[in-house]
């Protein structure tokens, strides 16, 4: 049996959330050039999370985008996933681009999402934000934004739920069997 | 998630799931086409090989524009250039060409069966690009891609294909690709264009266009081509057109919202009216488009590995 | 030297002798055949052939083979063919006359007689070409041909589509008591065909043979037949129409025959799926129920007889698309044990009327002195074991070219021995001691 552990609450992602907010208008003065773009899949809906914020603070639309980065990967080949929606609604060519995704781990993503994001366009600058760091990098890449640095395992597994319901959101560390364990 | 077959010879042995896979595959991958540089790394290093016996250049630029989208490398061999022309037998052809290392070979030929024979001798993946009469899978996909981007399924529809059945490997591929799925087919055309037996196939078989169409959601009109009325099988284009010929009347019979649809090239005034090829039913360019992404989805489905986590 | 073969089921179809018993060889010729030999007759050295659980037949005889020498040597040889005939059970073949060139003036035949009789174990009967190098414009040399020791007139492989030169065939083939063996096939309705035109045909995009196409000249020939007086015999029959047409024609007293093939009532056109080019045949694979219609012809005796058609090609003939493939199959070396596992083994036959469509029957139609056991008649037989279940295994065939959709197949029946004019050309005399009475 997989031993699981919570390591955020609902609450306790709110207030990441709403940190990460306030740290990324404090960084860009403002909401005014941002694009927000989460990686799919599980970093569109903390994505989701940040716009909204956004928005409500500073009471302006922040233009919203998802990214799938699948076809951008160094692994192709070992393994293939489906494919989930890229939609970049406009140019992002000299916004700021929030990249969202939410965990970091070896950083061979967020270097997928950034040679993605390249084909769209030609950003002013592209910051990260992530919900979890959780070490390990094997790329020279480091989030902007942070909601919490979790030191883990190779062998153990980040899992972010974020639910419908706000209520439900949690974070885990599920503790992998032998042969399961991956990289 | 991976294809559960390694070479995609025609739809017949295609599993629904499989041919859902590539069409859920195939919407992600238009959004490629759309952006300002399309192109994406996926498929470097990877090496696809178009061996076309026949030409069609429409198939051979929509694999080639799908594999370069994907950045793999392209080489193409056409028979017209090659030792083919001295007589040189498939097999050997297909021998050396394996010996170009290639990860997929996509072949177009005149002769039915030809991908299968050619993917007993090599260890490449095949892509039947049209054999003969037989098949013609990525035409069947793109079509039921098209179908379901308007109609949202595929299930439940009544399609009808028109013209030359006897000799299309589309219509063969839309009629195990469209059945498989749910939907209902028709066959509209002349007994001297329907193939012996036709009635055994998950068909309805109609002579009356009219009849045929009535109340389709789709309908597929095939490319009638001269040298039928040369063997004798129907009297001239002139009539062709008087009775099967896809007008905006006839087109009246079928569902307000009918797709029309055609695999290319069309010859207007013949099995299609211009108003009809032009008119507000036809998707016929789309298809076009879907075609780049249908084969995109198939190369990427083929070279890929298996279903493993995705580590951040 | 004398050879007794002592104890097996003799079955000679010709004398209605099925039955345990005796049969002496003796100088080329049987001396003997009967439930026991007469004690006066075993005086002197006698080679004993313990033939106990095997059966006893007058010689096999295939009526139709492609043997492809001259020209096409690389296929098959007259020696190479000879030898597969021979471990079939086969002591006599006939062979086509479509080969390069074509067997159709006296030098040709004169060739293959000289080298058959340099190469070949089993005997070997050539045919005549209809037309001058099957090209259905003028008649060959037939009577020159029967001279040279051509034993039948055919049109096989290049099938005639005129009427009025099939007419004049038959006159003339009549004019010199010779058999016109034809191949029924309307080529205007077969162009670019290469299966049984149906739902296999539809489903692999293949351009289909109607089995109109066969019967067409089926009739026509019949009917020409009638008219001319000529003896006609059909080869390789394969639809359900056409057998009743000649069933048709013999009740009314036409002289006409025909033939089936293994192929014809072993397998169904759904065998070609997958480009099976091994399937590859004309006329082709038909459907299940021509399948039923030859067995009920073989049984009411319309089919007279059972040949093989053996027509080898080499490997990269049929490794290619299916519409490039060559026709033909092999079937020396199989037709025996499919005629014994799909007829006398299900009940379609017995194993006597099998015998006689094998070789009473042939030699009948052709005219041959072969094809009985009766005393003085040329020694040649064919010892083979009902019940031996053995797989078709191409690669230790005796014939050059392995094209058998049979391959893996488990069947029964198979030669054990075969003697031609008393000689052993294949298999062992079982029981080596020689004994003196
Ligand atoms: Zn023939």
């Amino acid at each position: 049996m997989d031993e699981v552990i919570q390591v955020m609450s609902a609450d306790d992602i709110r207030r990441a959330v709403t940190r990460i907010a306030h740290e990324i208008i404090e960084r860009n003065n403002g909401a005014a050039d941002l694009f927000i773009v989460g990686i799919q899949k599980k970093g569109v809906p903390f994505a989701r999370r940040i716009q909204q914020t956004l928005q409500a603070i500073e009471n302006l639309p922040v233009p919203f985008g998802t990214l799938d980065i699948t076809l951008y990967r160094d692994d192709f080949g070992s393994h293939t996933s489906a494919l989930d929606p890229t939609d970049i609604p406009e140019s992002i060519t000299g916004k700021t681009v929030i990249l969202v995704d939410e965990v970091i781990f070896t950083g061979r993503t967020v270097r997928s999402a950034l040679n993605a994001l390249m084909d769209f366009g030609r950003p002013s600058t592209i910051q990260l934000a992530v919900l979890v760091d959780r070490g390990h990098r094997e790329l020279p890449i480091r989030p902007d934004f942070v909601g919490k640095n979790i030191p883990t395992s190779r062998r153990e597994d980040v899992e972010v739920d974020l639910a419908s319901d706000p209520q439900n959101d949690r974070v885990t560390i599920r503790k992998l069997a032998e042969q399961e364990a991956t990289q | 998630m991976t294809l559960s077959q390694k070479h995609v010879l025609g739809l017949q042995d295609m599993s629904a799931q499989d041919m859902l896979c590539v069409l859920d595959q195939a919407q992600e991958m238009k959004e490629i086409l759309s952006r300002p540089i399309k192109k994406v790394p996926t498929l470097r290093g990877k090496s696809v090989v178009t061996v076309f016996f026949e030409n069609s250049t429409r198939t051979r630029i929509s694999f080639e524009t799908a594999a370069k989208t994907l950045s793999a490398d392209v080489t193409g061999f056409s028979a017209s250039t090659s030792s083919v022309q001295k007589g040189e037998s498939l097999k050997d052809t297909i021998l050396t060409l394996s010996a170009m290392a290639a990860d997929v070979f996509v072949i177009r030929h005149q002769a039915s069966g030809a991908a299968e024979f050619v993917s007993r001798y090599t260890d490449a993946h095949v892509i039947n690009a049209g054999d003969g009469q037989h098949e013609h899978p990525t035409q069947g996909l793109l079509d039921m891609l098209t179908i379901r981007q308007h109609k949202g399924r595929i299930e439940g529809l009544t399609v009808a294909i028109v013209g030359d059945i006897t000799h299309s490997r589309v219509a063969r591929s839309n009629i195990w690709g469209l059945t498989r799925l749910g939907a209902k087919v028709r066959l509209v055309g002349p007994e001297t264009l329907l193939p012996a037996e036709v009635r055994q196939l998950p068909v309805e078989v109609f002579h009356d266009l009219r009849e045929g169409i009535r109340d389709c959601d789709v309908v597929n009109v095939l490319r009638i081509q001269l040298e039928r009325q040369e063997a004798g099988l129907f009297p001239s284009l002139r009539e062709y057109a008087q009775r099967f010929g896809l007008n905006s009347n006839a087109l009246r019979e079928a569902r307000p919202d009918v797709l029309v649809m055609h695999p290319g090239p069309m010859n207007r005034g013949v099995e299609i009216a211009a108003d009809v090829a032009d008119g507000e039913f036809s998707v016929v360019e789309e298809q076009v488009s879907n075609g780049v992404a249908v084969r995109m989805a198939l190369l990427y489905l083929l070279l890929g590995g298996s279903d493993d986590a995705v580590a951040h | 030297m004398r050879l007794l073969i002592s104890g097996g089921r003799i079955i000679d179809p010709a004398s209605s002798f099925d039955g345990v018993g005796d049969v002496l060889v003796e100088d080329g010729v049987i001396a003997f055949c009967g439930e026991r030999l007469p004690e006066e007759m075993k005086s002197g050295e006698v080679r004993l052939y313990d033939a106990s659980g095997l059966v006893v037949t007058p010689g096999l005889i295939d009526m139709h083979v492609h043997l492809r020498e001259p020209g096409q040597e690389y296929k098959e040889t007259l020696e190479t063919g000879g030898m597969a005939a021979a471990a079939g059970g086969f002591t006599s073949v006939v062979p086509m006359p479509n080969t390069v060139p074509a067997v159709d003036n006296r030098a040709t035949v004169e060739y293959v007689v000289r080298r058959a009789k340099e190469t070949s174990p089993v005997r070997v009967w050539p045919t005549v070409a209809a037309t001058k190098g099957n090209a259905n414009e003028e008649m060959s040399e037939i009577a020159d041909c029967k001279a040279a020791g051509a034993i039948a007139v055919t049109d096989d492989a290049f099938p005639l589509q005129s009427a009025e030169m099939t007419r004049r065939v038959m006159e003339y083939c009549r004019t010199f008591d010779l058999p016109l063996l034809t191949h029924c096939e309307d080529k205007s309705m077969t162009k670019g065909a290469v299966m049984n035109e149906g739902l296999s045909a539809t489903v692999l995009g293949l351009k289909g043979m109607p089995k109109a196409a066969e019967d067409l000249q089926v009739s026509r020939n019949i009917e020409l037949a009638q008219m001319t007086g000529c003896r006609l015999h059909i080869l390789h029959i394969s639809s359900r129409r056409s057998i009743q047409m000649v069933r048709e024609a013999k009740a009314r007293g036409v002289r006409v025959s025909c033939e089936t093939c293994p192929q014809y009532f072993s397998l169904d056109d759904a065998i070609c799926l997958g480009y099976n080019t091994l399937a590859k045949c004309s006329p082709p694979i038909r459907t299940r129920d021509d399948i039923e219609a030859v067995k009920e012809g073989l049984a009411d005796a319309t089919i007279d007889a059972i040949a093989t058609d053996h027509a080898p090609h080499a490997a990269h003939e049929k490794e290619c698309e299916f519409q490039t493939a060559a026709f033909g199959m092999i079937g020396l070396e199989t037709a025996l044990g499919l005629t014994v596992s799909k007829l006398v083994d299900t009940g379609v036959i017995s194993l006597s009327e099998a015998v006689r469509k094998m070789s009473t029957a042939p030699a009948e139609i052709l005219g041959l002195p072969l094809g009985r056991l009766s005393v003085q008649s040329p020694a040649d037989i064919t010892v083979f074991d009902p019940s031996e279940e053995w797989t078709v295994d191409p690669e230790l065939f005796q014939s050059k070219s392995r094209n058998t959709p049979f391959a893996g197949w488990r069947l029964r029946g198979r030669a054990v021995t075969t003697i031609v004019a008393g000689r052993v050309v294949y298999g062992e005399v079982r029981s080596a001691e020689k004994t003196t009475a």
